[in-house]
């Protein structure tokens, strides 16, 4: 069944996404351990390791289409969820230093003896279990986003208010991880790791494995997105989108429905978080700062909101543009530009990238074709 | 369903009693009490803004009664449900200006509507029987869209989405329908279709329409209810409304 809920419904475009993400996954690391540095085939480790932080925004922009594309929650604190993940798996690797730290202490890692704290908080217990903290990833981020949504979606919060609060949650989130007495490293965050299941996270091999791990993510969360959307539910959720009280008259509980799409949505957005720590190799609040999250929305937009493989092409293509520029004289500009697109974006090219394509396409192919109804703005 | 329900207040399908409405100090309803019986059907008119829809809207939960006593099935109170509640007792709707989902296909529209569990998870791991595709495209070809069921519901007309929402309509197989307003933009033929439509319906439904054209209203035969300003003006047989000085004067004069 479950193989079934996932393949089914499965259309080109997504044949070619996953087959282009499993040659990725297969070919980069193998292009990076076998083939020698001065070879053209040579993919060096630090390509290697910002292509993987590209597709770990992949990942997290494919979890904000499937509330924002699909269900029509324009979530403007998403990232809260990608640094909810990236914190855990950051725990896991401040434990794994064990008496590497600066002050040798076996059980506290650096900040908490510079703090002059005697014993480890409660909430770091079970932090040194790889198997606790893949939980994690996905419980902590999961857990807020439900609660938040159960709140949010039953008193009927919609649109530019809901947007707002998502804001403000992440920003919460992001004063409190600031502070020293929180437990997480104020913000310094968390660095200087050394081991993730017992490999020099540092080492090349470790770097492709992470590589290799962050595309078959890419691929499960696609999977499940795909499965999700493409089911009745899926329809159900667009119902909401584009006729929120409709659909209810028909019977359906839209606050259940959302709540279902938010949770899955934020534990994706964990899993990217998590996978994205160890190659970038620290976590401190400025990820949580709203501005990342609202970049995630240019993405999806850039890309082709209600789509899937948008969404993942628009977080590459946006992040690999921005590499680009900031590393040029243009840098001081990139916030300039970024904003520029995503005007440009919205005026003429509603669709995003993939979705223009795919119109142009169409008409070239039978050009007499009735152009669907405009799409209802649906915030 | 004509069994009195045990522990039944009433034996009318739906009870209205002194239900009155008012925003922000306007009475948009007043007093209004109305039964309908297992199997009726009703024709609702009067002028615009008599407080029609509003009726409609408290019936379905969208609209909470400032008082009075809104009754389901003889003992079901719908002043307390919500939307999805009251659907699932077995309401449903068709709204004034025709409401379908426009990006999915007329085809989904009906899948959606379709009587079924409403959780979660037998929506996410659903799979139509056969059955249920048989009773998809029988309604199909009752709206007489079967050959565009691909297509998707935005690019239908007007009279095409509101055969698409009655559609949907019987899809839901509720006890009662409540219909606003199914001709409105329709062609004189298709008015006609809809009227058979509705009679068809209404065999094995209880059915409320409002409308305004009294064509269709006599096309109807049935028992007529006048509103104005939020309460009951009139009722009975379409020739004796339609004689009443009142009606004359603040509806069908004009
Ligand atoms: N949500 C609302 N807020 C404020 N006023 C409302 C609301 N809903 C209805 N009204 C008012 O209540 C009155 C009754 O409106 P309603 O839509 O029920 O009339 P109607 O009988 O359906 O008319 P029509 O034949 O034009 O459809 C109108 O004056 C309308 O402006
Ligand atoms: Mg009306």
């Amino acid at each position: 069944m479950i193989t079934r809920f996932l393949l089914s419904n499965m259309d080109k475009r997504g044949y070619a996404f996953l087959a282009i993400v499993a040659a990725i996954g297969l070919l980069v690391p193998l292009a990076n351990l076998l083939m020698p540095a001065g070879s053209p085939f040579h993919v060096s480790t630090a390509t290697m390791s910002l292509w993987g932080k590209y597709l770990c925004y992949a990942l997290l922009a494919i979890s904000l289409d499937l509330v924002w594309g699909y269900c029509g929650i324009l979530s403007l604190g998403h990232g809260a969820f990608f640094a909810l993940g990236g914190y855990a798996m950051g725990m896991y690797l401040m434990r794994q230093i064990g008496s590497r730290g600066v002050y040798g202490n076996p059980v506290l890692p650096d900040f908490m003896v510079f703090l002059n704290w005697q014993e480890l908080p409660w909430y770091w217990y079970g932090f040194s279990s790889f198997p606790f903290v893949m939980l994690m990833v996905l419980l902590v981020p999961g857990l807020l986003a439900f609660v938040f949504g159960w709140f949010a979606f039953r008193s009927r919060v919609t649109g530019v208010y809901l947007s707002i609060i998502t804001q403000a949650l992440t920003y919460a989130l992001l004063l409190a991880f600031f502070r020293n007495d929180m437990g997480f490293g104020g913000n310094n965050g968390l660095t200087d790791f050394k081991d993730i299941v017992g490999f020099n996270v540092q080492a090349q091999g470790t770097r492709a494995a992470l590589f290799a791990m962050t595309c078959t993510m890419l691929i499960a969360g696609f999977l499940l997105a795909r499965g999700i959307v493409t089911s009745k539910l899926g329809k159900v959720v667009i119902a909401i989108r584009d006729a929120e009280s409709r659909t209810r008259f028909l019977g359906y509980r839209v606050d259940r429905f959302k709540l279902f799409v938010f949770t899955v949505s934020a534990c994706m957005a964990g899993v990217a978080g998590a996978l994205y720590v160890p190659q970038v190799g620290i976590i401190n609040p400025s990820e949580f700062a709203p501005a990342n999250s609202i970049e995630t929305v240019i993405w999806v937009a850039v890309g082709g909101r209600g789509s899937l493989v948008g969404a993942a092409l628009g977080a590459v293509v946006v992040n690999w543009a921005k590499t680009m520029f900031t590393s040029g004289f243009m840098a001081p500009y990139w916030l300039f530009a970024l904003g520029a697109l995503f005007v440009f974006v919205t005026l003429f090219m509603p669709k995003g990238i993939l979705g223009t394509v795919q119109g142009w396409w169409e008409k070239r192919r039978k050009p007499e074709a009735l152009p669907a109804a405009e799409p209802a703005p649906a915030e | 369903m004509n069994a009195p329900v045990p522990g039944a207040l009433t034996s009318s399908l739906l009870y209205l009693d002194g239900v009155s409405v008012s925003f922000d100090g306007f009475k948009a309803i007043r007093s209004l009490s109305l039964t309908i019986e297992p199997g009726e059907m009703r024709a609702i008119i009067g002028p615009n803004g008599a407080g029609k829809t509003t009726m409609m809207d408290i019936i379905t939960g969208k609209t909470r009664p400032d008082e009075g006593t809104v009754m389901f099935g003889g003992s079901v109170d719908l002043t307390r449900l919500d939307e999805a509640a009251i659907a699932n007792l077995g309401i449903g709707r068709k709204f004034q200006k025709p409401t379908v989902f426009d990006f999915h296909t007329i085809e989904d529209n009906i899948l959606l509507a379709l009587k079924s569990k409403r959780t979660v998870l037998k929506t996410l791991f659903w799979q139509t029987e056969s059955v249920q595709q048989k009773r998809i495209d029988e309604i199909l070809g009752i709206i007489k869209l079967a050959d565009k069921r691909e297509r998707l519901a935005g690019s239908l007309s007007h009279g095409q989405k509101q055969w698409l929402e009655i559609g949907m309509l019987l899809a839901q197989d509720p006890k009662l329908l409540l219909v606003d307003e199914p001709a409105a933009g329709m062609t004189d033929g298709e008015t006609a279709q809809t009227a058979v439509l509705l009679k068809e319906i209404a065999r094995d439904h209880s059915v409320i329409v409002v409308e305004h054209d009294m064509g269709f209203i006599r096309e109807l035969g049935v028992k007529v209810t006048v509103l104005h300003e939020g309460s009951v003006l009139a009722e009975g047989p379409l020739d004796q409304v339609s004689a009443n000085e009142r009606v004359v004067e603040v509806y069908l004069g004009r």
